[in-house]
């Protein structure tokens, strides 16, 4: 595995004052963070501290009703995630999302859906540029499935695959889409010490070998601490803290959220 | 053993993409092909084709329609016969009232007829999902059973309307045997292209759709196109079908034809034949219907002639049985229980 040496470039994402409420109750309040380009950002609390919520509105599910997002230099208006979709952003879930009909070559195959260009009538003939685009892709696809070292499983229906497989399918289809930024939530829920240990190496291989800045949701804190270059902790709905990992594990309030405090 | 694959080694991608990968299939297909375009006419009377054949295949297109719809992207309609009627009345119209028009092409433009209305009808699906889209398409049914009968102008102010002589390209298809020739044609070049559609991206997006939405859209999938291109795909599939009912097999007009039965006959066979198959569509459309003709016809054969009304009533029992009897047994369909069947001749038999 050769390494090209990691640069941390300009800011990608900027986050600025975002609120968020659904009727009475606010997920999100004032929180400003940025994501910078190649960086690995953890973004950690408590249940219920709107972690989620974040990503749902950096990827288009929620519109915030306050605070201003900036991607890749420009102001965000209210998209669809569709729209997301096609300006580079790419997602995970944290139960997962898979297309669970489908086998695990064709989930993948749907992850770059966006970047097949021939038009209807071209697909129904399957014929010449069709058929060679869609040779192209499938060879791009194997690639990331040697990657993901689940060569075996890829004419399974993915709904008979082990957990930890789907999540590496999942995520697999994430990065066919060959996103600039990819969103994880809570990559490594429900997965034993070997099966965090894989995503871990591919969450790094991914960030170093591709150069994808990575925003992700994790609550073992352990792994967060490794992976990520700084981290933002959110508290009902509040940011508390936002820094290296070595600053938020120092910080105060962040210990008092997690451990509570002293009365 | 007979399903045996070893020793097929696929050495490129494109081997490995193909339609039947494996030699038997390839082998299979070609010698369904032959038997039907040349051993079958060999051998069909007048009544095979007529009473048996051509209907059997322009139901098996009506259920590759809907089953593009409601298989491959889960969007459940009960409107099947109502876009086989606007097939059906949009040729008649055509044929009536453009000077010289080809057949083939007015039986094509009725199919594009049938998708804008199944285009009309299919927005409601952006909204509303499962059983509540299923009652919106039956009301798609409804109206437009009603439209054909009470609007006068469909069927040129007249009672009953014979079709127009099969002549294309002045060759006439006017015999049996040679209607069914011009059916399985169009049958056979549609079920390929509806193949290469459910292989390619258009097929992987409706497949995404019907898995789980909210994951297609965060892959860039645009929902109401995807489902509205559904409708249209399978409208004009349905159209075609409703077309060549009208134009092919009956030869005449019937306004009970594709009323909400017709519906329900093609959703069944789209469930028992297998959900999100294409051959299940065909198997599905063989079972619905040979089954009723097998029950008429068998107890004659061992010298037991029994009434017609008897014979209905068996035939409404026997069916209904073995309907509940195969989704219980097999709730994916025919099209599963080929799977499984190749799945165990991969061995048989030498099962160790």
């Amino acid at each position: 595995m050769s390494s090209t040496g990691r640069v941390i470039g300009d800011t990608l994402l900027k986050i600025e004052n975002i609120s968020l409420s659904f009727g009475g109750v606010r997920a999100l309040s004032n929180v400003s963070f940025d994501v910078r380009k190649g960086e690995i950002r953890a973004i950690i609390g408590p249940n219920g501290a709107g972690k989620s919520s974040m990503l749902n509105c950096i990827n288009g599910f929620y519109h915030p009703q306050q605070g201003r997002i900036t991607y890749k230099g420009s102001v965000r208006e209210q998209m669809r995630p569709h729209e997301a979709a096609a300006q580079g952003i790419a997602r995970t879930f944290q139960n997962i999302a898979l297309f669970k009909g489908m086998s695990t070559l064709d989930n993948i195959m749907s992850g770059r859906l966006l970047k097949m260009k021939r038009g209807f009538f071209w697909q129904a003939l399957y014929w010449g540029p069709a058929e060679r685009e869609e040779l192209e892709h499938r060879e791009a696809v194997e690639r990331i499935i040697d990657f993901l070292e689940i060569q075996a499983v890829r004419k399974m229906p993915v709904g008979k695959l082990p957990y930890g497989l789907q999540k590496r399918v999942e995520l697999g289809r994430a990065l066919a889409a060959e996103p600039d930024l990819l969103l994880l939530d809570e990559p490594m829920a429900g997965m034993n010490v070997e099966e965090k240990e894989d995503m871990c190496r591919f969450i790094l291989d991914v960030n170093d070998q591709f150069g994808t800045t990575i925003a992700l949701i994790e609550h073992d804190m352990g792994v967060v601490m490794d992976l990520s270059d700084r981290v933002v902790v959110l508290e009902y709905g509040q940011k508390i803290a936002d820094g290296t990992p070595d600053e938020v594990r120092a910080d105060q309030r962040v210990i008092d959220a997690y451990l509570g405090v002293q009365h | 053993m007979l399903y045996r694959e070893t020793g097929q080694f696929k050495t490129s991608y494109s081997a490995d993409q193909a339609m039947f990968p494996i030699l038997q299939d390839r082998i299979g297909i070609i010698l369904i092909l032959v038997v039907a375009f040349v051993g079958v006419p060999m051998v069909a009377t007048q009544y095979t084709y007529t009473g048996l054949l051509i209907p059997f295949l322009i139901l098996a297109l009506a259920a590759i329609g809907l089953n593009l719809l409601t298989g491959y992207c889960g969007q459940v309609s009960l409107g099947t016969g109502g876009f086989m009627a606007v097939g059906a009345y949009a040729a008649y119209n055509l044929v009536l009232r453009v000077p010289d028009i080809n057949i083939l092409l007015a039986i094509f433009m009725a199919g594009g007829f049938a998708a804008l209305v199944g285009v009309l009808f299919g927005l409601p699906s952006l909204r509303i999902k499962g059983f509540y889209l299923a009652v919106a398409t039956l009301a798609a049914q409804f109206f437009l059973d009603w439209v054909f009968i009470r609007i006068k102008w469909f069927t040129n102010y007249q009672t009953n309307a014979n079709a127009p002589d099969l002549v294309i390209f002045g060759v006439s298809f006017n015999s049996p045997a040679n209607r069914y020739i011009l059916v399985l044609s169009i049958v056979c070049l549609m079920a390929l292209l509806a193949k290469n559609l459910v292989r390619s991206r258009v097929g992987r997006a409706w497949m995404a759709v019907r898995d789980m939405d909210i994951a297609a859209e965060i892959i860039g999938i645009r929902l109401l196109h995807t489902k509205l291109l559904a409708f249209a795909v399978s409208s004009f599939y349905c159209g075609v079908a409703g077309a060549l009912w009208a134009f092919v097999h009956l030869g005449a007009w019937e306004p009970l034809t594709f009323d909400v039965n017709r519906s329900f006959q093609v959703l069944f066979m789209v469930i028992i034949g297998g959900l999100g198959s294409l051959l299940g569509s065909f198997l599905g459309a063989a079972f619905i219907f040979t089954v009723p003709i097998l029950i008429n016809q068998v107890p004659a054969a061992f010298g037991m002639p029994i009434s017609t009304a008897l014979a209905a009533h068996l035939e409404a029992m026997i069916f209904g049985s073995l309907i509940i009897f195969f989704l219980i047994a097999e709730p994916h369909g025919f099209a599963r229980l080929w799977q499984i069947g190749k799945e165990k001749l991969r061995l048989w038999p030498f099962p160790h």
